[in-house]
């Protein structure tokens, strides 16, 4: 039989092991004599650290160590810049533990390892640190005021950067608009909170020297490189491991993270293992958040709804610190544009300091809020002309043919946001008609004459996606016929077990079940970068196509000199190769695989038979010059630039105008990531996002109040969507390849996650419309929802 | 500062095992299972009853083993995820089912699922889709939007009825595949 593998819907790899508890998370980690951690944090958004007395925790029974800032040393520096950026005049970042001054409740002040966790916490109830209070700051849009507090006494109006890109003449373009329309734009901050909240084990083995860590991370091989450097160790004596991780999206691709340097500094320091797992409570106080943008963006239209330019001014709050720099507003500005001529196009950010938990990227990644704004001002223009919202996107759609489509900015990665491939008109009649929109305003007004608030929304993206710089593969078949790959980045529950191993087993002939992936293990694969940007199957996925093409022409060359045929004549199937149409003249991969390695050790008849029958002596040196042993191969992959994936999603839902509550009656993605390789990994990553997109929707918002204390610390007040609130979500694919790389593949992690603000505020004031209720805000909840219709009321008498 | 108590015995049968050891008075029975009997496959997500990822059945009853202490647990018959599967080369039908349907993806909220679906399934053959969405109200997930976890109920309570045969191609993976 002949199979197309890529492309199949297969069920996973990883599956029966994450089903029957064998999961191996870092909690589940218990190295020998393992001791536990806990962190003493600030109480305190911002204040100066006058002493800590450690005296009474210390003294406890069961405490092995609590470290300050004066035990850590030198260490204690503050953690590298990981994407510097020129307009970021003033970057600053964390110390694994605070020095001088606090910056945000949660903050780490002491570390504690005992010989449990019950005990380590004990210990910090007895830490007793002396503060003085400051002044804070927490809404963004006062950090610059004259006399605002500052978050860093050394940076002016707690500025952090201000950024601006310009495409084509925007302000020609006003002077010669029809119409001008305002908006000012606000989407709150969140936060990514994967079930499995971070954690870290760390051992050092004083025989050979090895320092060991397990952390729940995105990016082992960056955060090795990194330790080896703070702790003075050559990079082959680190081994990162990530080993299952239960959810990242974002939140766990920081580094570092205070304990990732205190927990294999305090194994070291004690010569015991030492593990730190972080609760719930810490997830929402001190792991990092994003989201929180202010936008102030004016359109210039021409008398058809055709956009002529848009200026963007926008605030963005990185919290306290910036360890990615600028990337999320950067994101946000270049994605703007989303799938519209936007040849007028002029933005500037600012980003300000505030006393909150630092920003990094989370699904989506400063997408939303762009998507949000464009599509805010897509419906602003359809109601001012008294158009249909999806008209007015038609209007100002990137055709089909007109690709690839230069923006004009320069994107995340420093290079072209350059539209690959695409077809954004089709998307959007693909949505509509699946939703059935044909229908819809009948039903809309029989609705509303039952008192009834029915609503349609529309929110249309374009996802950069599969950044550079690159990564790598290692594939090699065993001689059981097993095969093995290996790759840098990690899996959080994407499904690269399943993917990674239909790549392979496309080129090989061989079944997506022989092949056994490897992720996020330093010890198996050594060069890469990590697992986010919704970058793993445009960058790994590649790499180990390119890896298994060459060991599919290794294959090939040799079964063709056993077999003394032609590798024209050979083919792969069923994991053996075998002479077209020729019965009997075969060999199976791993026989290969042992007449490959000049030991010939023939373990098993099978391998035994094919050595004895196949293998001919050979004069001289059994491997020839820069002949290699064995069936395996590495393959690399670097991207020339982003690859970008689209989408257009659709929402039906029904206000009620008395409690607020809104309910999805419908909820409908088209969505377009190129070549599919398992389209029901594709679709269930969509499904996900599009939940997040809904909980940012309308439930998940982290809230500060005036002294900087996070109201929302626990699942009780970050309200996270169950299966109550999140509907079926219905999928029509469209695949446009992406002419970049080899497999045509695209993104699609984060991009269910991008539309759902822009798209269910549109269906909110298109159900609300009668009473005149603008949405200018996400998120909303039934509360807020109905401050906006009382609002509504009062200007309208 | 706490004056460290006496231990307290405790005895209990977990999988079909029985076990007895001395513990602390204030262990969780979530960190009992996982840190003195070594049976991680129940995993914690918030310790504080919402996210139901440490979800046990205790007597037959899904529970959150985050919420009671390891010394409540005394006298009870306690399944946890890893006593589920009928054995190692066979799946529990709702396990199964969840991998039909691809019904997990980073697999942490998951054993807490399957708890409370087996129990569920128990109670309630012919679920609909509503009563099948309240139930698993009860608990996060971060990855799948839910969907396809309800489509693995529904077709795990077809198949421990007997009306869908395991190997049958239903709804999922298996049969979509065929388009």
């Amino acid at each position: 039989m002949t199979t197309r593998t890529i492309g199949a819907r297969i069920p996973r790899n990883e599956d029966p092991r994450l089903l029957r508890g064998l999961g191996c998370f870092v909690d589940d980690v218990n190295p020998a004599g393992v001791l536990h951690a806990a962190s003493y944090r600030s109480p305190h958004a911002h204040a100066r650290l006058l002493g800590i007395d450690v005296s009474r925790a210390r003294a406890m029974p069961g405490v092995h160590l609590v470290v300050t800032a004066a035990e850590l040393g030198e260490l204690n520096e503050a953690g590298p810049l990981l994407v510097p950026h020129p307009a970021l005049a003033q970057p600053r970042t964390q110390r694994p533990i605070a020095v001088g001054e606090v910056r945000y409740v949660g903050e780490t002040v002491a570390f504690v390892v005992a010989d449990d966790r019950y005990v380590a916490e004990d210990a910090v109830d007895l830490i007793v640190a002396d503060y003085e209070p400051l002044p804070v700051v927490i809404d963004p849009e006062r950090a610059l005021v004259a006399g605002a507090p500052l978050v860093h006494a050394d940076v002016p109006s707690n500025r952090a950067a201000r950024f601006s890109q310009r495409v084509g003449d925007p302000d020609q373009a006003f002077r010669q608009a029809v119409h001008v329309l305002r908006e000012r734009l606000v989407i709150e901050r969140s936060c990514g909170s994967p079930i499995e909240g971070r954690g870290v084990v760390a051992e050092h083995d004083p025989r050979t020297g090895v320092l060991r860590v397990w952390t729940s991370t995105q990016a082992p091989l960056p955060l090795k490189n990194g330790l080896a450097r703070m702790f003075g160790l050559p990079e082959f004596q680190v081994e990162v491991i990530a080993p299952d991780v239960g959810g990242g999206f974002g939140t766990k691709i920081m580094l570092f993270y205070p304990e990732e340097i205190l927990v294999p500094w305090a194994a070291m320091h004690l010569r015991r293992p030492v593990k730190w797992t972080e609760d719930r409570r810490e997830h929402l106080i001190a792991a990092n958040q994003e989201r929180g943008q202010i936008h102030d963006v004016e359109v210039a239209i021409d008398g058809d709804g055709r956009i002529l330019a848009l200026r963007d001014h926008f605030i963005h709050d990185t919290g306290a610190y910036t360890p990615y720099g600028i990337i999320v507003p950067i994101i946000t500005a270049a994605q703007l544009p989303g799938p519209y001529r936007l040849r007028n196009y002029a933005v500037e950010f600012e980003v300000f300091y505030t006393n909150k938990v630092a920003v990094s990227p989370y699904r989506g990644a400063g997408r939303p809020h762009g998507a949000f704004v464009m599509e805010r001002m897509i419906g602003l223009i359809a109601h001012t002309l008294g158009l249909e919202p999806a008209e007015v996107r038609r209007r100002n759609f990137i055709q089909a043919d007109e690709f690839p489509w230069d923006v004009g900015l320069t994107f995340q990665d420093g290079g072209p946001t350059r539209y690959d491939s695409g077809n954004y008109p089709a998307g959007l009649e693909m949505a509509l008609e699946s939703a059935g929109f044909a229908m819809f305003r009948a039903r809309q007004a029989e609705a509303r004459d039952q008192g009834r608030y029915l609503g349609f929304g529309i929110g249309c993206y374009v996802e950069g996606t599969g950044i550079g710089p690159y990564e790598g593969a290692h594939v090699r078949v065993e001689p059981s016929g097993s095969v093995l790959v290996a790759t840098g980045l990690t899996t959080q529950g994407q499904g690269h077990y399943t993917t990674f191993a239909q790549i392979v087993a496309e080129a090989l002939g061989c079944d997506a079940g022989q092949v056994t992936v490897i992720t996020g293990d330093t010890r198996r694969f050594n060069w890469g970068a990590g697992t986010y940007a919704s970058r793993a199957l445009v960058t790994s996925g590649n790499a180990v196509h390119i890896a298994a093409q060459k060991l599919r022409t290794t294959v090939l060359r040799i079964a063709a000199e056993l077999l003394e045929a032609s590798p024209a004549d050979l083919e792969l199937v069923d994991g053996r190769v075998r002479v077209k149409g020729v019965a009997g003249k075969d060999l199976t991969l791993g026989a290969l695989a042992t007449v490959a390695n000049p030991i010939r050790y023939a373990y098993g008849k099978e391998a035994a038979d094919a050595a004895l029958r196949f293998v001919k002596p050979r004069a001289g040196a059994v491997l020839a010059d820069g002949e290699t042993p064995g069936l395996e191969a590495f393959g690399y992959y670097a991207p020339p630039h982003a690859t970008f994936a689209s989408g257009c999603h659709v929402a039906i839902v029904e206000v009620d105008p008395g409690t607020g509550e809104v309910t999805l009656l419908r909820y409908v993605v088209q969505h377009d990531c190129g070549t599919m390789v398992n389209p029901t990994v594709v679709e269930g990553q969509i499904q996900g996002g599009v939940a997040q997109g809904i909980g940012g929707a309308l439930y998940e918002k982290i809230v500060y109040d005036e002294a900087g204390q996070p109201l929302t610390s626990t699942y009780m007040d970050f309200l996270m969507p169950t299966a109550m609130e999140i509907p079926e979500i219905e999928i029509v694919h469209l695949e446009t390849p992406s002419p970049l790389n080899p497999l045509g593949v695209k993104g699609v992690g984060e991009a269910g996650a991008i539309p759902g603000p822009a798209v269910l505020a549109e269906a909110i004031e298109d159900a609300l419309r009668p009473l005149g209720v603008r949405i200018r805000e996400m998120p909303l909840s039934p509360n807020r929802i109905r401050e906006l219709i009382e609002q509504a009321e009062r200007s309208t008498i | 500062m706490s004056v460290t108590p006496a231990l307290v015995s405790v005895r209990l049968r977990v999988n079909g095992r029985e076990y007895a050891d001395e513990v602390p008075p204030r262990l969780l029975l979530s960190d009992f299972l996982r840190h003195r009997l070594g049976l991680t496959g129940t995993h914690v997500g918030c310790e504080h009853g919402i996210c139901g990822a440490c979800t046990v059945q205790l007597d037959a009853t899904p529970i959150r083993s985050c919420l009671m202490l390891a010394v409540q647990a005394n006298g009870a018959d306690v399944t946890t995820v890893e006593g589920l599967a009928p054995g190692p080369d066979r799946l529990h039908p709702v396990q199964e089912a969840f991998r039909l349907e691809h019904a997990l993806q980073c697999g942490f909220c998951t054993p807490g699922f399957l708890m409370t679906v087996t129990a569920f399934l128990r109670e309630h053959t012919h679920p609909s889709d509503e009563e099948i969405r309240r139930e698993l109200a009860g608990h996060l997930c971060r990855c799948t939007g839910y969907q396809n976890i309800v489509r693995a109920v529904r077709r795990a309570g077809l198949m421990l009825t007997g009306e869908t045969a395991r190997t049958t191609p239903g709804a999922g993976c298996d049969a979509r595949s065929a388009s």
